[in-house]
């Protein structure tokens, strides 16, 4: 085990590299000038070179490059053109936010369609799971930036349920600092009311990004059951007299569940990918949000930490869900 | 082979249906079969003659589409299928009747412990129908079932039967897997065995290890099994008596002694002849059985038999009984006991 997770840590390493290298490229070949922007909208053609030159812009893009890596290396990821702090600093500061909302978007997904998907496929071909079918499609097929402005309407606008955009109201004191996620923080300094609120904001935004998820995480599962429910095992659990609902909801379960956890890593990506759109919209102080205003300034110091700190996390959740594949199945365990 | 009302299990003019898309096909027609007390009850046919679905009817786990269209099933005076209604057979499963499956490979859930599989049964239904641990607190009823299996496992001649519990179905080989499920299928302390087909899918040698198993086990258990099998010869080595079916109908039944010397029906004769011990050259019997969607009249054997006259097609023949035989051929008038 430990030697496996090692060899996919020293994996992990190239593949952050190639991704480093692929957004270096393309932030370069598209025709915006970080020089530019740096120089402020006034600037005269002068002071962009001398900019270009300070910042050493003029050099090879390889040169460039290592140069960077090597910053990146000491933990120095430079500063932010636009909010002019260390893109580091930055990133930490926003990236609870961001986790906060991908973990109840995720925990919600798995958390209602697993369940769907097993009664689904127990209940093959009936009318719920035709229903669950539609619904399913509808999610896949809904674009979240469109679904989360109909919600804001629906909710916010129309019925005042719930708040329109944010983490919590304006000028309020967040929970002191613990975890950074403020449902937990909350909870930790035993403010019940602050954990309403922080709930209330996230309900709408969790809730728009889940639902691709759970579509998908639905169908894997169903997918899944209906697989296991033909083998032989399961005859012969109903034989040997295990009660139905333990050979459904834990033989049956557990056998499926290795296609599911694969593709709860492979949706982190686009979990974290659908937290771009829905933290704009929403205004959640994310590093999403981060990420659209870091593009649309020509930040090319924070895009690249950005990208580097989202492929981190998506190559660690695939680590972990290896692991879980390992608990779940132990002739998985015995090759690693 | 005396005392006609002390069955076990009893079969009664079972009748199964199962609708497909192409009709209704007639699965068992008729089934007679009576098992005595503490003895091993061989049930033989060719593939596709209904001996699966016979054992499924008792365990009341019918395909979807099937259901019983006539005749009972009784397990010790106990009613477990009766035509048309829903099947009894929920609450018996595990533990009034134990079960081995034909492929011990694949019968194992591969992703759950040993241990955790063969108590599975026992928390349910304890270890015997008065089990004083019922009542006990989950860890220490955890610790007597494990005292339990791990008595079984050496009964069944399990290497490391202590460490057995915790390891994983792949960890063993398929012989040792056919003896983890054979300790599952006793340990609720079941009234009969059902075994369907337990060594077809292995290798020769350890088919005869289980055979011994099951023999040796059945004698000291005082076990009532019904043994399901395509192979006379297994029938031969383990039991005491035997029904021969074919296309779903019960054709003859008697001691095996009896009836592997002396078989009245065409079918039973030409079925013992394929036994290769039995005969000189390798014989079959010419054609297939026929499919139940499309059951010939009257015997159903008549397209194959060579014995067939026109009787044979016009009607089901009488079933003759003796003291302890049947026949169901219109050349049989009488049987001896």
């Amino acid at each position: 085990m430990t030697r496996f997770l090692l060899r996919r840590l020293l994996l992990a390493l190239p593949a952050l590299l190639g991704l480093l290298v692929l957004t270096f490229v393309l932030l370069r070949v598209v025709p915006s000038d970080p020089s530019t922007a740096l120089a402020g909208e006034n600037a005269t053609p002068e002071q962009i070179a001398a900019i270009r030159k300070a910042y050493g812009f003029d050099q090879p893009l390889w040169r460039q490059f290592v140069v960077y890596v090597g910053q990146v290396l000491t933990g120095d990821f430079g500063n932010s053109i636009f909010t002019e702090q260390p893109v580091l600093g930055d990133i930490t500061r926003r990236l609870p936010a961001t986790v906060e909302l991908v973990l109840a978007a995720l925990l919600f997904a798995t958390g209602v369609g697993i369940p769907l998907g097993v009664l689904a496929a127990v209940y093959y071909n009936s009318s719920f799971d035709h229903a669950v079918r539609i619904v399913t499609v509808g999610g896949l097929a809904i674009a979240p930036f469109w679904f989360a402005i109909i919600l804001q309407l629906v909710f916010a606008m129309d019925l005042d349920w719930l708040p329109l955009r944010g983490r919590i109201p304006v000028g309020m004191p967040p929970p002191p600092t613990v975890t950074g996620l403020y449902l937990i923080d909350s909870l930790v300094a035993g403010r019940f009311d602050l954990l309403t609120t922080a709930a209330r904001h996230m309900l709408l935004p969790a809730f728009t990004l889940s639902l691709g998820s759970l579509a998908s995480i639905t169908r894997f599962t169903r997918a899944g059951m209906l697989e296991t429910l033909q083998k032989d095992f399961v005859a012969y659990e109903k034989a040997a007299g295990y009660p139905e609902r333990r050979v459904i909801w834990v033989y049956v379960l557990r056998n499926s569940l290795v296609a599911t956890t694969t593709q709860i890593g492979l949706l982190f990506g686009a979990l974290i990918a659908g937290a771009v759109a829905v933290e704009t919209i929403y205004d959640w102080p994310g590093i999403g949000s981060y990420a659209v205003q870091a593009i649309l300034t020509s930040d090319y110091k924070a895009i690249l930490a950005v990208t580097l700190v989202v492929g981190v996390i998506y190559a660690a959740v695939n680590i972990a869900v290896d692991i879980v594949h390992a608990l779940l199945d132990p002739r998985v365990a015995e090759q690693l | 082979m005396s005392g006609t009302d002390t069955a076990l299990l009893e079969i009664r003019d079972l009748s199964v249906a199962v609708g497909t898309d192409e009709g209704t096909a007639s699965i068992l027609d008729g089934v007679n079969l009576r098992l005595t007390p503490g003895s091993i009850h061989g049930v033989v046919g060719e593939s596709g003659c209904g001996k699966s679905t016979l054992i499924k009817a008792i365990l009341g786990l019918l395909p979807a589409r099937g259901r019983a269209t006539e005749g009972s099933i009784t397990l010790q005076g106990r009613a477990l299928l009766a035509a048309g209604q829903k099947s009894a057979a929920q609450s018996a499963r595990g533990r009034d009747i134990g079960f081995i499956p034909q492929d011990p490979l694949l019968a194992l859930n591969p992703v759950f412990r040993v241990g955790d599989q063969l108590r599975e049964a026992m928390w349910q239904y304890g270890m015997s129908a008065d089990d004083p641990q019922r009542n006990q607190p989950r860890a220490v009823r955890r610790r007597v079932y494990d005292q339990r299996l791990v008595e079984l496992l050496r009964a069944v001649q399990l290497p490391d039967p202590e460490q057995a519990l915790q390891r994983y179905p792949h960890q063993f080989s398929g012989g040792q897997r056919q003896r983890l499920l054979i300790a599952a299928a006793l340990a609720c302390g079941p009234q009969i065995v059902l075994a369907d087909e337990p060594t077809t899918a292995l290798d020769v040698t350890t088919q005869l290890q289980i055979l011994k198993l099951l023999r040796q086990l059945a004698r000291e258990r005082g076990l009532s099994m019904l043994f399901v099998t395509h192979d006379f010869g297994v029938v031969a080595q383990l039991c005491d008596t035997v029904t021969v079916m074919y296309a779903g109908q019960t054709i003859e039944s008697g001691p095996v002694a009896a009836t592997m010397s002396n078989p009245r029906h065409p079918y039973t004769r030409m079925l013992l002849a394929c036994h290769p011990e039995r005969s000189q050259e390798l014989k079959g019997i010419p054609g297939a059985v026929p499919s139940p969607l499309r059951a010939p009249s009257g015997c159903r054997f008549h397209p194959r038999c060579p014995e067939m006259v026109a009787d044979c097609q016009r009607a089901r023949p009488e079933a003759v009984s003796g003291a302890a035989r049947m026949v169901a051929c219109v050349h049989c008038h009488e049987v001896a006991a």
